[in-house]
């Protein structure tokens, strides 16, 4: 039989051990986090699999260099993120008050040096990867042959401009600027090599050829976008940009203003026409010829 | 005991207007930028939700704005005034100079900041600063179109170049380099108290990591401020004076053909963005210090790897004067600095990431308690992770040339400081209250305010990604004109109707905030257990902090849980000899 | 807000930290001293004119490389001959400064006349300076030289014109410092920054003077 200290000391353990139990948290915030994380997981991955609202297919050959880097880091990221996410809803719902004590550590140097080095490894070297795709739009020049079209942004409106037959730009004069009378570019009307410059609102390139944009603004900064090229140069009023690349698909595309350039940016588009390279030959006869009446 | 220290007390000085008003006091001074900060917030909020309804119900007749809809040049003025509000006037000012300048005298020690004139100087500098900003809506022309980012020449050439680019880009760019001014003086006042004010035992690796946070962003405020002032100066100049800093020559805008000689617009990204990128940072520091602060003391351990963290805090500072050029990939830069900002812009990844796994573990063999405040900083570990990660695809110039100046960056960045950081100033709100205020918030109306914002902040702002990988451009006052969008406009709807259910929830945390003010339930000295200085302190705080009676420190700030004592925390101010045995 | 109160006795049982000795100076010790502001020591001035110089020189930093891309850019940077007095000017400055180390040589001796009257005649230098430079822009508008005619002349102005601000601050710190009415700060220490800060306006001229020079 036990003494009226034991059965004391009894009770006082047991009523101990209820407060402890009873002081433990509750395990709903743990699984709330653990569902709301659990949803942005899944329909994250779900989405970006999915391909619902995704890039457009890539119509040059960087284009697909871009794809892949871009796959090559969501797969990383994609990796980085759930494992993260997961286990900061495991650590929350393993770890929420139970009645115990927690547990005293002030840090690992082990595993500071280990997750310092593996992540920085991962994102140089990403960096690093990325560094060639990068390379073929602004490093080395365009192929030699290739076709010069200068691109011009003014407030709201895109210009192409295509040198003549002789393969010449003529001068421009911004006092000459006058879009009412045809001259949007204010091209020379004094300079012979100007006569026969193609100046359109659309762009028109010839597949498989290598194309090199002249990026160029008369105004404030806007920025030459168009999805499926993988291409954006902005256009600074100042400078010329050049921005080299080859397109592999016939087709129409569209090209977006992507730098804020006042009121009318939300509907400064144009559009590209990738034509079969005899099509297109024939669309720039075509001009010249018009143009040579004038 | 202390009974024959001398005890010098200071009182509080007589008289409403000295003492609320033109206040010298830390505490009133940083109240009065919280407050300025939530005034910012909710305009913001607003002009944000002006935002969502335009683009999804164009037609919608909204009152104040002409014939009842909203223009172009209106939707433009909304956008700009309202990431101007955010960035500077929440995200600067509410993290740092309002809990700063609160608590970081109390978490040291000290009975004032270095400078209290100073300091209300800064406060009265910065609202000056806000009323210019907001006065730019109401003169001629309206309030700027050319974002918070205010590229050149848009922003320099006047109001040839678009409504608002008049008086109303002028006062923007006083309105900011007078920010400028408040936000140098408030830096020098929280280096000079760190350094020099800390009390007896105070060493630097015994500082909350909440001090590390503020301090670092004060030396990065200092840096990267000045750079900003100088900007404004120039293009000031370049609006009023004909100069040309940032404006090339021969530009036709508008028809009009400009006289200027051959400045450049990327000089003005250049010098913006060198501030730019350190204000993020800026915006992220403190609240990062929060967050760590609030996870131990609510896992009841101590932060994991203390010096780890204040490395990769003092990291992040020095690195973010480093990566500008990230935000000038496409913009016609060198196309090899290009490369060099990439590797940087990477590598100051790695602080963030070290953090969050500290963050992790400073969880893991904890005993978390799911206060309001704890609720928060778990959130904001979720959406650091996400927002950080999207920044990877960003930080190369090969996905940055799809990327830039799409959804996709509003997405990153809103993430990261419209969430994160946010997230952190709701934390500290709910942790700090009951010293502020001697009352304790309604937990129940925090939790429910916790878990709608943060459903609600992912809805909004995940979809903001796939937009971005579709190709939809930033700014565009409608979504009507461009062909590709035209499938994207559910997603649009999705997040307006997120952004509102969002905003809802936040009326729960003005009514508890307010509330709570005058009939929250009385909070105890120290109802957290917590370990640092500010804990020490009576509720109300005294006048001068400690009433005379300075605490020496004898340990670190986070002894949580540690084995062989009674209580699972040790206050920072304890002697050793006192602290109960288990 | 919670209203004001007198909290001793709270303070009893949190201070168990043994009576700690205040870090911070109680002022002659008086007991139940009331001031309206607490103590500070002097080293955080010392430590605040560090910090500001610190965030001034970013943004002198910020003009100067304005200026060396502005002038990279392009071949439309047109030189212009500098006003010759401002070699009389940064002489004056110079003098300055020198004149300043003296004054608060003398201070720290102990001739308290001699201080005043080496500050006072720094003060004077300093004035001098500034209407030297007022006198350099004249005579810049009088050769046609304005603010707008070239990048190079916009930058002349407005680097002079910030410099001349600062250098404004700077005469009265020394202003305030030899009224001697100085309330929370010693004279030692305010002598002390109010030197750093000019000694700082001077190294700071002859850097620009020389990139005006060199850069034109």
């Amino acid at each position: 039989m036990a003494t009226n200290e034991e059965l004391k000391a009894r009770r006082s353990r047991a009523k101990a051990m209820v407060l402890r139990k009873s002081s433990a948290g509750s395990a709903v915030p743990a699984v709330m986090f653990a569902i709301v994380i659990g949803v942005l997981v899944a329909s994250t991955l779900f989405l970006h699999f999915d391909h619902i609202w995704w890039f457009p297919p890539a119509i040059t050959p960087v284009g697909h260099q871009i794809d892949h880097q871009f796959l090559l880091t969501f797969i990383v990221t994609g990796i980085v993120f759930v494992l993260a996410q997961l286990t900061l809803a495991w650590m929350v719902f393993r770890y929420r008050d139970q009645g115990h004590k927690a547990h005293f550590v002030r840090g690992s140097h082990v595993l500071e040096v280990a997750w310092t080095t593996i992540t920085l490894v991962i994102f140089v070297s990403l960096g690093v990867m990325a560094a060639h795709a990068w390379g073929e739009v602004h490093f080395g020049g365009p192929a030699p042959g290739a076709l010069q079209v200068e691109v011009t942004g003014v407030q709201f409106q895109w210009n192409f401009r295509y040198p003549g037959p002789d393969g010449k730009f003529g001068r421009i004069v911004p006092a000459d600027i006058d879009a009412s009378v045809g001259n949007p570019l204010g091209l020379d009307p004094n300079d012979p090599e100007g006569k026969l410059n193609i100046v359109t609102p659309s762009l028109y390139l010839p597949v498989n050829r290598p194309i090199v944009l002249m990026i160029r603004s008369q105004d404030v900064i806007h920025s030459f976008f168009v999805r499926e090229l993988r291409i954006k140069q902005d256009a600074v009023p100042g400078l010329v940009i050049p921005v080299h690349f080859t397109v592999n698909k016939i087709g129409t595309y569209e090209i977006t203003c992507n730098q804020l350039c006042g009121l009318g940016h939300y509907h400064m588009h144009a559009f590209l026409h990738v034509l079969s390279q005899a099509d297109f030959a024939q669309w720039e006869k075509k001009q010249w010829a018009s143009l040579s009446t004038q | 005991m202390s009974a024959h220290a001398p005890v010098h007390h200071t009182e509080a000085p007589k008289g409403w207007f000295r003492h609320y008003i033109f206040s010298l006091d830390h505490k009133i001074i940083g109240t009065q930028y919280i407050l300025l900060g939530l005034s910012a917030v909710t305009i913001g909020v607003i002009l944000s939700l002006f935002m969502r309804i335009h683009l999804v119900w164009p037609n919608a007749h909204i009152w104040g704005f002409a014939n009842g809809i909203v223009s172009p040049e209106d939707y433009l003025r909304v956008v700009t005034m309202h990431g101007t509000l955010m960035v500077f006037f929440v995200l600067t000012t509410v993290p740092q100079s309002g809990f700063g300048n609160y608590f970081l005298p109390i978490q040291i020690g000290a009975p004032d900041m270095a400078f209290p004139t100073i300091n209300m100087l800064s406060f009265w500098t910065t609202l000056l600063a806000m009323l210019v900003l907001l006065s730019s809506a109401f003169v001629p022309g309206g309030a700027s179109i050319s974002g918070w980012t205010a590229y050149a020449p848009l922003s320099a050439v006047g109001q040839i170049a678009g409504p608002g680019l008049g008086l109303g880009q002028t006062l923007w760019v006083i309105s900011i380099a007078l920010f400028c001014g408040g936000s140098l003086m408030s830096a020098i006042n929280f280096i000079g108290t760190t350094i020099d004010l800390r009390t007896k035992g105070l060493s630097l690796m015994r500082l909350p990591l909440t001090v590390w946070g503020w301090f670092i962003t004060a030396c990065v405020a200092l840096l990267a401020f000045g750079v900003l002032l100088a900007a404004c100066i120039l293009l000031l100049l370049d609006r009023l004076a004909k100069t040309s800093f940032f404006i090339p020559a021969n530009l036709d805008v508008s028809g009009v053909l400009l006289h200027h000689a051959g400045g450049s617009p990327l000089l003005w990204q250049h010098l913006f963005w060198f501030f730019g990128h350190p204000e993020v940072y800026i915006a992220i520091l403190p609240g990062m210090g929060i967050i760590s602060h609030v996870l131990s003391t609510f896992s009841r351990k101590p932060v994991f790897g203390y010096k780890a963290m204040v490395y990769s805090l003092s990291a992040i500072g020095f690195l973010s004067f480093t990566v500008w050029g990230h935000h000038m990939f496409v913009s016609g830069m060198n196309p090899y600095s290009a490369l060099a900002f990439s590797i940087l812009t990477l590598v100051i990844g790695v602080p963030s990431a070290i953090k969050t796994f500290n963050w992790l573990g400073t969880l893991w063999g904890g005993r978390i308690h799911f206060t309001a405040a704890m609720l928060f900083a778990i959130g904001f570990v979720s959406v650091f992770v996400t927002g950080g990660l999207s920044g990877i695809f960003l930080a190369q110039p090969a996905l940055d040339l799809y990327l830039h100046d799409t959804y996709y960056v509003i997405g990153h960045f809103h993430l990261i400081m419209g969430v994160a950081a946010i997230f952190a100033m709701f934390a500290a709100t709910y942790y700090w209250f009951p010293k502020m205020f001697g009352r304790h918030m309604n937990e129940t109306l925090g939790k429910v305010h916790f878990w709608c914002t943060f459903v609600g902040v992912y809805c909004i702002f995940m979809p903001m990604h796939y937009l971005g990988y579709a190709g939809d451009p930033r700014r565009y006052s409608s979504i009507e004109s461009v062909n590709y969008l035209i499938p994207l406009h559910p997603v649009h709807y999705f997040i307006s109707v997120a952004a509102f259910f969002t905003a809802s929830a936040q009326l729960l945390f003005y009514w508890n905030f307010f509330w709570s003010m005058r009939h929250g339930k009385p909070a105890e000295r120290n109802p957290w257990h917590a370990t640092t200085l500010e804990w020490a302190v009576p509720t109300p705080v005294p006048h001068d902090n400690f009433a005379g009676r300075y605490p020496t420190v004898y340990r670190g700030p986070y002894e949580y849980s540690v084995p062989g004592a009674a209580d699972d925390y040790i206050p920072q101010d304890i002697a050793p000899e006192l602290v109960a045995k288990a | 807000m919670p209203p004001h109160t007198t909290v001793t006795d709270e303070i009893e049982i949190i201070s168990s930290g043994g009576g700690a000795k205040p870090p911070l100076p109680t002022g002659g010790g008086d007991d139940g001293q009331r001031g309206e502001r607490p103590e500070m020591p002097q080293r955080i001035y010392i430590t605040g004119i560090t910090v500001a110089m610190a965030g001034i020189l970013m943004f002198f930093m910020a003009l100067v490389s304005a200026f060396i891309v502005r002038k990279g850019l392009g071949s439309d940077w047109h030189s212009f001959p500098i006003p010759r007095i401002l070699w009389a000017n940064t002489a004056i400055l110079l003098v300055s400064s020198l004149t300043l180390s003296y004054a608060r040589r003398l201070f720290k001796r102990g001739d308290q006349p001699g201080f005043r009257h080496w500050w006072a005649v720094t003060t004077v230098l300093g004035l001098f300076f500034l209407v030297g430079q007022l006198i350099a822009w004249r005579q810049m508008v009088a050769t046609g030289f304005y603010l707008a005619s070239n990048a190079s002349n916009s930058f002349f102005y407005v680097l002079t014109a910030a410099h001349g601000l600062h250098l404004l601050g700077g005469i009265i710190a020394l202003l305030f410092v030899g009224w001697g009415r100085l309330r929370r700060l010693t004279l030692a220490t305010a002598s002390e920054i109010a030197g750093y800060y000019w000694h700082f306006m001077d190294g700071l001229w002859v850097f620009l003077f020389l990139l005006l020079l060199l850069g034109r």
